[in-house]
């Protein structure tokens, strides 16, 4: 019988889609993330969801790295269980609870600094991701994570089950606008983070930045039933 | 004791209510059904709201048992909706409140769904998925509003299913969603459709014009039949509405979900959205036709909360509006 190899896997975590296990693959340090059916959908539905996500978050994990983008490791893919196998970052810490914890912390005027760098960090990372013309497709801060090392601290992007690759700037300033909406709801000093992101991603994105904020006041005020103002 | 009558027209159905204290002493209602293939009209469905509307007055305070004194404040539908038919039936509530010198309050449509739904069901915060022919939202309170997580990005959950059955020629009578439905429960084979999630938000009119292209082409062959392609139609676009809607659940930490809106009446919608919960451990509320369908109670309610709580609305500002957001609306009752 063929032994599977990721059979000393530890359950991490569960969100909404997939279980989260903590292992050793081919002696590294992994994450095994496995997606399970979801009852309430037609078979055949969930099926190619499920594949497609698992194709998109692999290939996307590849190509993000090509891009010079701080992504884990991808290890091993397996449709026949709904797998993926990649590296784990260790001691790392999504976005959102790296907020909630500077904002727990005493020392304001750092915090206000640190808030500031992890915000350029991820304009930084966002435009570098949309020059590459990967779309992210969920873009929230529990799906960037934080790696303090020696005091220095990086930023990675994971979860991209929703990712796909588009030129349009339509596509990125959707992207974009998922994102504030994202923060709008979970964290209180939004204006100034966004702003710093867009800031830093128009620095790194230069041509077709202008192109694409402009498109992001366009998808903003897209929303079904607003009023009629101007 | 707050004794409120609520007025709605804001789509194809006209509908007056009386509620005390959260109590329906009345729900009366009309719907105005168009033809086989035909989707309703502004200038005919208002038509038909001012037809019907003084027989529908009559027939609640005659349910109700009350009479017009006995009424505190008069609530109608200021938005969103289509704007003659909005403002056919606001003509008569501003009409019968000055007649009968009480205030009024003009009352967001969508507030109306989601207060009566938390009334009938009693559930305390939940994620709210409203789905209706004109709606399509997911929503959760916070600080103050009904905020909104999701949405369509183009057309409502319900024009889609409307304007399918007009595809398939399918009767509006009671309504074209609950025909689809009946024809869906005797479908068996599957068509992948586009699956059209962004982000939060969701995007159905990609998936009309798929179906829509090649429905003729596939029945004709035989390759599928109506009943298949109704099938495929609900459980793509309700998977979209109970992915949304979960994963709003689990950024607000909630563990209750209400549906409100016509097509909240669909009991496969319910039953996936049922599965859903059951697997996280949370609770679903649903409501029936009476409430989940544009109703003139709803309005009433909602009204009268707004009451409670000090608001009313000056005559000035008792006009009707065809964009009117959720979100627009500062909660002052919760």
């Amino acid at each position: 019988m063929e032994t599977d190899i990721t059979d000393d896997f530890t359950l991490w975590k569960q969100g909404a889609e997939a279980r989260l296990f903590t292992g050793n693959y081919l002696g590294k340090s992994s994450v095994m993330k496995e997606r399970f059916t979801k009852s309430y959908r037609n078979s055949t539905l969930d099926a190619y969801l499920t594949k497609e996500r698992i194709k998109a978050e692999a290939k996307t994990l590849v190509r993000c790295r090509s891009a010079g983008i701080p992504t884990p490791t991808l290890y091993l893919v397996d449709f026949e269980r709904k797998r993926i196998v990649m590296e784990n970052l260790e001691n790392s810490l999504t976005v959102k609870d790296y907020i909630i914890q500077l904002s727990e912390t005493d020392d304001s005027n750092n915090n206000l600094n640190e808030l500031e760098f992890i915000s350029q960090e991820i304009g930084r990372l966002l435009g570098k991701m949309h020059s590459a013309n990967i779309i992210h497709g969920d873009l929230t801060t529990s799906n960037m994570l934080v790696t303090q090392d020696n005091g220095s601290v990086r930023l990675h992007l994971i979860d991209f089950g929703l990712s796909y690759v588009q030129q349009s700037s339509e596509d990125k300033a959707v992207d974009l606008y998922v994102l504030e909406r994202a923060l709008l709801s979970t964290h209180s000093n939004v204006a100034q983070m966004f702003g710093a992101i867009l800031n830093a991603y128009q620095l790194v994105f230069k041509d077709k930045a202008k192109e694409i904020l402009k498109k992001l006041s366009d998808v903003r005020a897209r929303g079904r039933k607003r009023d009629m103002i101007g | 004791m707050v004794v409120a009558i609520g007025f709605e027209g804001s789509a194809n159905k006209l509908g007056i209510g009386i509620v005390r204290d959260g109590e329906v002493l009345a729900n009366c209602r009309r719907t105005y059904i168009t033809p086989p293939g035909e989707g309703f009209l502004p200038r005919e469905t208002a038509r038909h709201h001012r037809e019907v509307i003084l027989q529908v007055l009559q027939e609640a305070l005659d349910t109700s048992k009350l009479s017009p004194t006995e009424i505190d404040v008069v609530c109608y539908t200021k938005g969103p909706g289509m704007g003659g038919p909005l403002y056919s039936t606001a003509i008569v509530a501003r009409t019968i409140a000055q007649l009968w010198r009480k205030p009024i309050v003009g009352v967001n449509h969508c507030i109306g769904h989601i207060e009566m739904g938390r009334l009938v069901t009693k559930c305390d915060n939940p994620t709210v998925l409203y789905v209706s022919g004109g709606n399509t939202q997911v929503i959760a309170y916070s600080r103050k509003k009904y905020r909104i997580f999701g949405e369509t990005i183009d057309i409502a959950v319900g024009n889609c299913l409307d304007r399918f059955a007009r595809v398939l020629m399918l009767s509006n009578d009671p309504s074209p969603g609950y025909n689809i439905e009946q024809e869906a429960k005797k479908g068996k084979k599957f068509l992948v459709l586009p699956y059209v999630v962004k982000g939060m938000d969701v995007s159905f009119s990609g998936i009309l014009s798929y179906i829509e292209e090649r429905a003729p082409s596939l029945i004709e062959k035989g390759e599928y039949t109506p009943a298949d392609l109704c099938y495929s139609l609900q459980e793509t676009i309700f998977a979209m509405l109970v992915e949304t809607t979960e994963r709003a659940m689990a950024h607000c930490g909630s563990n209750e979900v209400l549906i409100v809106g016509g097509v909240g009446c669909n009991v496969r919608l319910q039953e996936m959205m049922g599965q859903m919960c059951q697997e996280r451990g949370a609770t679903l509320y649903a409501t029936d036709e009476r409430f989940c369908i544009d109703n003139g109670a709803m309005i009433a309610h909602a009204g009268a909360l707004m009451f409670s709580s000090g608001q009313t609305t000056e005559w000035k500002d008792t006009f009707v509006t065809q964009r009117y957001r959720t979100d627009a609306v500062e909660v002052t009752w919760r």
